[in-house]
This record gives C-alpha cells, structure tokens and sequence, in this order.
C-alpha cells in the first residue's frame, strides 16, 4: 500500500505542493488530474522516488521511501517518465532487458529472458525486437519503454503522461495494455493523463490536484461529474453517458 | 578459424585492435635492437610502453564514463578545467619560488601535490554543486567549465611576468611528453589506477543502465547520486594521474571514445572500456612513434593527438549538426 504524508515541494520558495496526503487504494487505474502546473507530475515523481521531497513522508508497504535499498525498490515499484534521449542506441530487445536489471543486475538469467519474452509479446512488439529505438515512431517507442516496465515486474507502475504526442490507435493501445496488468496480473497502476475522456472510460480511481493541494478524490463515478470537474479545472463540462460511460464535452 | 566465427562483431573489433596495438609495440620496441645494446634500449621503451598504456587507459575510461554521466557525447573530463588546474599549479611554483624550486623539488613531492590539489579541488567542486537536493549534472559542468577558464587566465596572467628562461621550462610542461616518464612515478600510478579500475569493474553494469538517462536509471534501481559521484571522483583521480605523468592532451578521450562508440556499437561498458584503452594506447604509442622516428622530436605528441582529435571533433560537430 502507498501512503502519503505531509508531503510538501518548493521549488525557489514557490509551493508546488502543499502538505498532500493521500492513501492509495490497491489493484486499481488511478488517475492524478488536474490543470498544468498543479503538482500531479511532481506528486508522481516523488512517490516514484526521481524527485527529493522537501517535506513529508511517502511509507510504501509500510516502509518509508529514504529507507527502502534502490535495488530492492526496484522491484515493487517502477517509473516511466518522458524518455530522454539516450546517446547509445538500443534494440527493443536491449531495452526491454534493461528492465530485468533490478533482479539480474545486468546478468540475464533463462528466466530473466522469459520475462523479456512475455514483456515483448503482451504489448505485440514482437516484430520489431530487433529495431533500434531511434527507427521506431514515437507511439511504438512508447510501447516499447512500457514493455521494459513490465519486463521489470513490480507491483506498483507509475506513468506519467504516456500518451503525450501518441494517437489515437497507440493511446488507447497503451491504454488497454494498462487496464489487463490491473485486471489480469493484479497491478497497481498510477498515470497522469491529461485527456479527461481518457481518464473516464479507462481509470478506477481519480486523484485531482490544484494548486498543489488535492482537491477531490474518489472512484470515477463520484468525480466525473459537472460540478466536481467545474472545482477542478474551472470550465464547464458537459457530461453525456453513453452505453455506460461517461464523456466529458467541453469544447463550447 | 571456428572460435572466430562464435565470436560476436564486438569481440572481432576489439581483438582486432589489439592486434594493431601490438604491432605497434612491436615497431616501437625492437627496431635496431641488437645484442649489445638490447638492456638499455628495452627498458627505455618498454617504460615508456607502460607510461603510454597507463595513459591511454585513464584518459579512455574516464572520457567514456564521463560521457555516460552526462549523457552527452561531445564532452569529456577536461571541460570541467582540471587540465587548467594542473598548469596553474605548475605556473604558480615557478612563480612563486622560480624554476630552481620546480626542479630541486622531488617528482614525488610534485607528483603528490599537483594529484593532491586537483582531487582537493573536485571534491570541493562536487560537495559544493551536485547536492543531494539537486543533482543536476549541468549545473556542475558549467561550473567547472568557468573555474576551468579562471585558472587558465590566471595562469596565463602569471607566465606573460615570468622570466623568458623561467618560461622555457614551464613550456616543458604544457605539452604532453613521454620522454622523462619517471620510473618511480609509474609504480604510484598503477598503485592509484588499481582501486578506480576495481570501481569500473563494480559499477559496469550500473554505467550501462545510466546510459539510459537519469529517470530510467533510478527507476530501475541504480542510486543514481552515489554512482555520479564515484564515477565523478574517479575520473578526477584517472585525469590527475595522466596529466601529471605526462601532460595535458585534450582531444585524444573525445576521439578514442567516439571511434568506440562507432566501431562497437553497443551499450555494454565492459566492451567498451577494454576497446576505448586499446585505441587509446594505439593512438598515443603511434604519435610518439611519429615524433620519435618521422619528425626526430620536431615536434609533441599533444600536438599530433591535438590535430587529429581536433580535426576529428569538428567532424562530429558538422555530423550532428546535420541530424
């Protein structure tokens, strides 16, 4: 389970986040919303231990995040963040392995490799294993680092913006994806998306943010709603059901 | 002709290279030997071997690990002015106390203060910018990129005051020479190189994950602030040793570790290391063949690395420029 605590942020005496505390539920899609600037990525970053808190407590199964061993946290808990650039350049299947490292440490086992295996063909990348990345477009670049996540084989899976520049077919590809590592291998998934209809149709639980303090949270029922996402985002939805699912209109 | 074929292209390369290298060698070393005079001649040049390959692997290894920290592969340690460090030093002795000074002055007692203050000046450097709080790796680059330039126009403050003769000698030092490698200097040396050469073992997996960039590498659970700053220390040390056994010579990591990266074309730091010395060692033992036997010491070796590693760095500024 991952609990927040106080959890505060400054960057140059500016608050980014605001004494946040928040339980997150288990075997869940939960969604941080909320406008730019409001602190989802930076919350995200912290949990995910690629950003230093200035204040709080983040326990993750109970043990606080300065005390868990790197190698050993690898394990329960990965982080895909924007890909940077890399100056070596690496095939799918080199990358995908790369995720392995937390077990292995750079040694890959039979069993390591299976992993490597199931990772590549549950995101249907097995075509493209020996490419190398920078012959990839974008979306499949993205598959392809969500693959190396999985191959990674945590319980808790941080996104943060995977569908940025993705389209359509890729989005909701990766979008699927994330809903069967929650329904079938039990994961935990967090992702920031910006894309409010995203968030409707696919997630459990949303966590909204603004001005660095958590403003709603709840299942997606209870936040998909004109007045909630009015407090939010501070415009007027529209909101229309269709076959059970909720769309947000918001165009006007 | 089988246990070729099961060798992977990478281990073909790097096999390959040391071949080159030991041909090298070879027409360093044994060119007019005869009986008579095969003692004396052998130990001058096989000494100077071991300087060269000392060299060529602290400027290689410390050039690719510095590029894989960085994540930049057009920069190398000595943008962060330890090179310019090192001349001040040696500027400041003969300024303060003469040339007289700089020569009585045992080669250890130079060779432990100018290594000395070069690591003083990094650890201060890193313990002062890259914090726990906020690691950002450019931030100390630049840094030592303006300390770098400070201490070069300083020294060069100093050297326009010193006496022409006084001049001369410090001259001596400018330029990159394996021609009065200290014996005794070359015991230390290894004795240094032995416990960085033990962390680049350890942390070769860990490079290769951090040539993923800095999230990636967290997220898959290197401690990204403890190996920067290993690998930061130990190429400071790698770069003291080199330059003060020899001399600064700027272009030949950025050269050696491009020609790597060409040539293997991989991610595996183990690979790599082992190739980037290699070439390192070809590089320098064949410029010093050239300024030996070609241009009968008309010349540096610094200089001939300097021409075509600066030649080379102009080619990969163009290249990437057109991506």
């Amino acid at each position: 389970m991952i609990e927040v605590k106080q959890v505060t942020k400054v960057y140059d005496q500016f608050p980014v986040l605001n004494e946040i505390d928040v339980c997150l539920p288990e075997e869940k899609i939960i969604a941080f919303i909320g406008s730019n600037g409001t602190g989802k990525s930076t919350l995200l970053s912290i949990i995910g231990r690629t950003l230093e808190k200035n204040g709080g407590h983040v326990y993750i199964d109970d043990i606080e995040l300065a005390l868990w061993k790197s190698q050993e946290l690898a394990k329960h808990l990965s982080i895909l963040q924007q890909a940077q650039q890399s100056i070596v350049r690496l095939t799918v299947e080199e990358l995908v392995g790369f995720g392995r490292f937390p077990h292995s440490q750079g040694r890959l086992s039979q069993e390591d490799q299976q992993h490597i295996n199931r990772a590549i063909a549950y995101l249907e990348l097995d075509h493209l294993r020996t490419r190398y990345l920078d012959e990839l477009s974008g979306g499949q670049r993205q598959l392809a680092y969500i693959a190396m996540v999985l191959a990674q084989d945590s319980h808790y899976i941080f996104l943060d913006e995977p569908l940025n520049n993705l389209d359509m077919k890729h989005a909701t590809q990766i979008m699927k994806v994330l809903r069967k590592l929650v329904d079938e291998l039990h994961k935990t998934v967090l992702v920031v998306i910006h894309d409010i209809n995203f968030v409707s149709y696919y997630s459990d639980h949303i966590i909204a943010l603004k001005e660095g303090k958590i403003v709603a949270q709840g299942s997606t029922d209870e936040i998909i709603r004109p007045d909630v996402l009015k407090e939010i985002y501070d415009i007027e939805m529209t909101i229309k059901e269709i076959d059970g699912k909720r769309f947000c209109l918001y165009f006007e | 002709m089988t246990m070729l074929k099961a060798l992977t292209k990478q281990k073909k390369i790097i096999l390959l290279t040391a071949l080159v290298l030991l041909t090298v060698c070879l027409l360093y070393l044994l060119p007019q030997l005869n009986a008579s005079n095969y003692q004396y001649f052998l130990n001058k040049r096989g000494t100077k071997i071991i300087a060269i390959l000392l060299t060529g692997f602290s400027i290689g290894v410390s050039a690719l690990s510095f590029q894989t920290i960085t994540n930049n592969k057009l920069i190398t340690p000595n943008v962060m002015g330890l090179e310019s460090l090192y001349m001040f030093i040696q500027t400041f002795i003969i300024f303060i106390w003469g040339s007289k000074e700089l020569s009585m002055m045992t080669s250890y007692t130079q060779f432990f203060l100018s290594i000395g203050f070069m690591m003083m000046a990094s650890w201060g450097l890193f313990n002062l910018v890259f914090k726990k709080e906020n690691q950002d790796i450019y931030r100390l680059v630049l840094t030592g990129m303006v300390l770098g330039s400070l201490f070069g126009g300083l020294s060069s403050f100093m050297q326009v005051l010193l006496d022409p003769n006084e001049f001369t000698i410090l001259q001596g030092k400018m330029f990159a020479s394996f021609n009065n490698v200290n014996v005794s200097l070359l015991g230390i040396s290894c004795l240094l190189i032995l416990p960085c050469s033990y962390i680049l073992i350890k942390d070769r997996h860990a490079l290769n994950v951090l040539s993923l960039g800095r999230s990636s590498s967290i997220n898959l659970g290197v401690n990204y602030y403890r190996l920067v700053k290993r690998q930061l220390m130990m190429s400071a040390v790698l770069i003291s040793i080199s330059t003060a056994l020899v001399g600064p010579i700027t272009f030949l990591g950025i050269l050696v570790v491009s020609l790597t990266r060409k040539l293997l074309n991989t991610y595996r730091h183990q690979e790599m290391m082992i190739e980037v010395t290699l070439l390192s060692g070809t590089f320098l033992l064949a410029a010093t063949y050239l300024v030996e036997r070609v241009f009968s010491f008309n010349t540096t070796v610094s200089v001939i690395i300097n021409f075509i590693g600066g030649v080379y760095f102009i080619y990969l500024i163009i290249k990437e420029r057109q991506k």
